[in-house]
């Protein structure tokens, strides 16, 4: 067994955070990419069109960003979208490492289709069929795309969908007016 | 005795006499009982995280293991089940089946609040209760329960074999007299035949 | 079939990958599902391929223990969540729970007082260790060495005995609230710290000389299941799995919450990658974990108490509860707490929990509930891990590298 080395330490995450978004933004915007910012407290996204994700993840594993720590969807049924973003870090960069930068995307509520990212980072995959079967959300160019924890009957309702209402009990429940007035 | 006879009992009275003594003032029965209680092992089948308090029953600090009971490998070995916790719906397929191979007689403890009636995830969409799913003798309530809580639900199955002659009788009688045999409302292993990883290859 | 040269994969050097085809596989190559009852207890399933006795595909069929977690987050208000999520590993619980914490604190804009800062460290390492413990535990059931298994359970029973003097409960501590803590230390604690730190110091010496330096352990567990240190960045797992593989990362260092960043400790890395460098990792953890103990430990002794949330909070304390926060350290959770709106926003939260990274991604509409909150936990992370680690390896062999990455399913599935 090799001698432990240390990892060095303790780093600023706010200026490893500055450093991805900067290494981010001038990736994107050295391939072509229009893109729009959204900010966050601990991470930032970077809003591209559906049309040029491939294009910008590659640009963005190139600049450096060497997994997937979430695949994330949000549903917005008064926007009538879905956001899916990929957070993304990396390991290896020493400038940047840990710093989380979003490579986010605004899909349509009915039939929301991607091209898949699994090709260009091998750590999205499991994450991308979570969200398919959670949002329905079809990753075209995905190796494997089925779902991942639920069984196939409940993941056609696609539960994390903001109209699959899951009723919480109050306190009250059952209790007569009168002894709820006390 | 006189030399060169030999006295040769009636085998058919014999017998008869050492089964009245046996089954009809049930010694054979009790044994049978007793010994029941004492060899209880539970099989390997963790289905949430109350696994966490079952592992420290059985280790040193609360040493389960000296009430009669040790958990073993596989389904066909064993005969108590105990469900630590939440069972999902995916999980249910996998409770039946280790519960129907298993040989009888045998039992099943129900741990924790989510065996109960779903506890923290009563609303849950993908969470079953497990009574619907195997007959369950003993429930015991926390979240997560003590380890001392798990070793007095081992006595009190023990107690309950014992006092209710529930390993005998099931022997006897091939079916269990003091509880109606739960079959599943659904098929929860259902979602297995439709599944694409049997058609994938 | 037969005089066919079947190959099932093999390394992209441009990528550093191991590359693992998805073309139908040839008819005499069997399918073995594995769980989810075996003898490790691992709630999850995992489905391999194998010719002969050699894995060359395998796929971790996961979600057995999948309780929803993300959607009753959606309707439970800021507060209930916390004794949810703490389900998801609750020997780990203040690990688990601090980072939801402290992403709603963000988005509240409150911060813990220095003392609580101190206590929820104290907590978080007294959990790292108690976890590290169960996983060599479980790890010595899939070995067939039930002495580790009884050993590990046991020295775990010391510092949950410490949890719980702290906390007053074994597991579930709900500890962490947005803008403190909710007990301080009992008298007598930091004696009691002391003792259990110093026996474990000599309990580790012990634990190498029966588990780590043992010649069958470690040809069980040496070079087996490498995961290379590219192939661990691409894979992006995480925790004591990628320290062992050299990848330099830790989250209490990279973004050092709460006051990782004054006290003096360690991060371990070793560069074999296989499954007796992630063994080793764990133990040099502990180690460190110890040694922060002591220093937590003494400060909050020579430190004088103070109020153990946070100053804004503190005063919509009603008197009495007042009295009871100053006289005995306990703070109350108070009613609006389980009604409260947070400012709308968006937020990650993370920390380092005993399987390594955790994120927790909040967004408030402004209302009382949590508008979405996205949870990826380390083991989730790490089960991609399953399906690169496994090929290659032979049936007999599956056992420890499931053990040495210390999946823990409650945990993968949410």
């Amino acid at each position: 067994m090799s001698g432990a080395e240390l990892v060095e330490g303790p780093r600023d995450y706010e200026a490893t955070l500055k450093a991805a978004r900067a290494r981010a933004e001038s990736a994107l915007r050295e391939a072509g990419i229009s893109f729009s910012v959204e900010e966050g407290k601990g991470f930032v996204d970077l809003v591209v069109d559906v049309d040029s994700i491939v294009k910008a993840a590659e640009a963005l594993k190139n600049a450096g960003f060497t997994h997937v720590v979430s695949v994330t969807a949000v549903d917005y049924p008064k926007k009538k979208s879905i956001k899916v973003a990929y957070h993304v870090t990396s390991y290896l960069d020493p400038e940047i490492v840990g710093g989380i930068v979003g490579l986010a995307v605004y899909l349509p509520r009915e039939a929301p289709e991607m091209p898949s990212l699994s090709g260009v980072w091998v750590s999205a995959e499991f994450m991308e069929r979570e969200v398919y079967e959670f949002f329905g959300v079809t990753f075209k160019g995905h190796p494997d795309l089925r779902p991942l924890l639920l069984i196939p009957e409940l993941a056609e309702k696609r539960p994390l969908r903001k109209d699959f209402v899951v009723r919480e009990e109050s306190i009250y429940e059952g209790v007569p007016e009168r002894v709820r007035r006390g | 005795m006189e030399e060169g006879k030999v006295y040769v009992g009636n085998l058919d009275v014999a017998a008869k006499r050492a089964r009245d003594i046996l089954l009809g003032k049930l010694k054979l029965e009790k044994v049978v009982d007793w010994a029941n209680a004492f060899s209880l092992w539970p099989v390997h089948l963790t289905t949430s995280c109350c696994s966490t308090e079952f592992a420290a029953t059985f280790g040193p600090r609360f040493d389960g293991e000296q009430f009669g009971a040790l958990p073993w490998v596989g389904p066909r070995q064993t005969n108590l089940i105990v469900i630590e916790g939440t069972v999902t719906r995916k999980m249910a397929c996998a409770v039946r089946v280790t519960w129907e191979q298993m040989p009888h007689p045998k039992y099943a403890i129900a741990m924790g609040a989510c065996a109960l009636d779903g506890g923290l995830f009563y609303n849950s969409y993908n969470v079953v209760r497990p009574w619907e799913v195997i007959p369950i003798d003993i429930y015991i309530p926390g979240c997560p329960p003590r380890p001392e809580s798990v070793a007095r639900a081992i006595v009190e199955l023990q107690r309950k074999i014992r006092g209710r002659r529930v390993a005998s009788s099931w022997i006897r009688e091939g079916w269990r007299p003091d509880r109606d045999y739960v079959a599943p409302k659904e098929d929860y292993c259902a979602w297995q035949k439709t599944s694409p990883l049997l058609e994938r290859v | 079939m037969s005089g066919e040269v079947r190959v099932y994969g093999g390394w992209r050097d441009d990528l550093g990958l191991k590359v693992i085809p998805t073309r139908r596989l040839a008819r005499d190559v069997y399918e073995v599902f594995i769980g989810p009852q075996h003898p490790g207890s691992g709630h999850m399933r995992i489905i391999i391929r194998v010719d002969g006795d050699v894995i060359v595909e395998a796929d971790p069929d996961i979600g057995y223990v999948h309780r929803t977690m993300e959607k009753l987050g959606e309707i439970r208000g800021w507060i209930k969540p916390i004794p949810l999520f703490e389900r998801m590993a609750i020997h780990d619980a203040c690990n688990i729970t601090l980072p939801y914490v402290r992403a709603v604190e963000k988005l509240m804009g409150v911060e813990a007082p220095l003392r609580a800062k101190y206590l929820r460290v104290l907590l978080c390492e007294i959990n790292r260790i108690a976890a590290h413990l169960y996983g060599f535990a479980i790890f010595g059931v899939f070995l067939g060495h039930s002495t580790m298994y009884m050993w590990a359970m046991g020295d775990r029973e010391v510092f949950i005995q410490l949890a719980e003097e702290l906390t007053g409960a074994r597991l579930t501590h709900s500890y962490p609230i947005p803008g403190g803590v909710r007990r301080d230390i009992p008298q007598g604690f930091p004696d009691m710290a002391r003792r259990a730190v110093k026996y474990m110091r000599k309990r580790l010496e012990e634990y190498r000389k029966i588990f780590l330096d043992n010649p069958v352990i470690r040809s069980r567990l040496e070079d087996v299941g490498v995961i290379p240190k590219r192939l661990a960045a691409e894979l992006g797992i995480v925790g004591p799995n990628a320290r062992g593989s050299g990848i330099q990362y830790d989250v209490r260092i990279i973004e050092p919450y709460e006051v990782y960043d004054e006290l003096d400790f360690e991060v371990p890395v070793y560069t074999e990658g296989d499954a007796l460098a992630r063994t080793y990792v764990r133990v040099e953890e502990i180690r460190q974990s110890l040694r922060i103990i002591e220093q937590v430990v003494e400060w909050l002794e020579k430190k004088p108490r103070e109020p153990i949330v946070d100053e804004s909070i503190y005063k919509k304390y009603p008197p009495l509860h007042k009295k009871i926060l100053e006289s005995q350290g306990r703070a109350k959770l108070l009613p609006w707490m389980a009604t409260m709106k947070v400012p709308a926003g968006r937020a990650i939260g993370r920390g380092e929990t005993g399987r390594g990274e955790i994120i927790y991604y909040v967004e408030s509409d402004g209302g009382m509930n949590p508008y979405r909150v996205r949870i990826v936990t380390p083991s989730a992370r790490n089960a991609i891990a399953f399906k690169y680690a496994l090929p290659g390896h032979r049936v007999m062999d599956l056992p420890a590298i499931y053990g040495s990455l210390d999946y823990f399913p409650p945990e993968a599935d949410r």
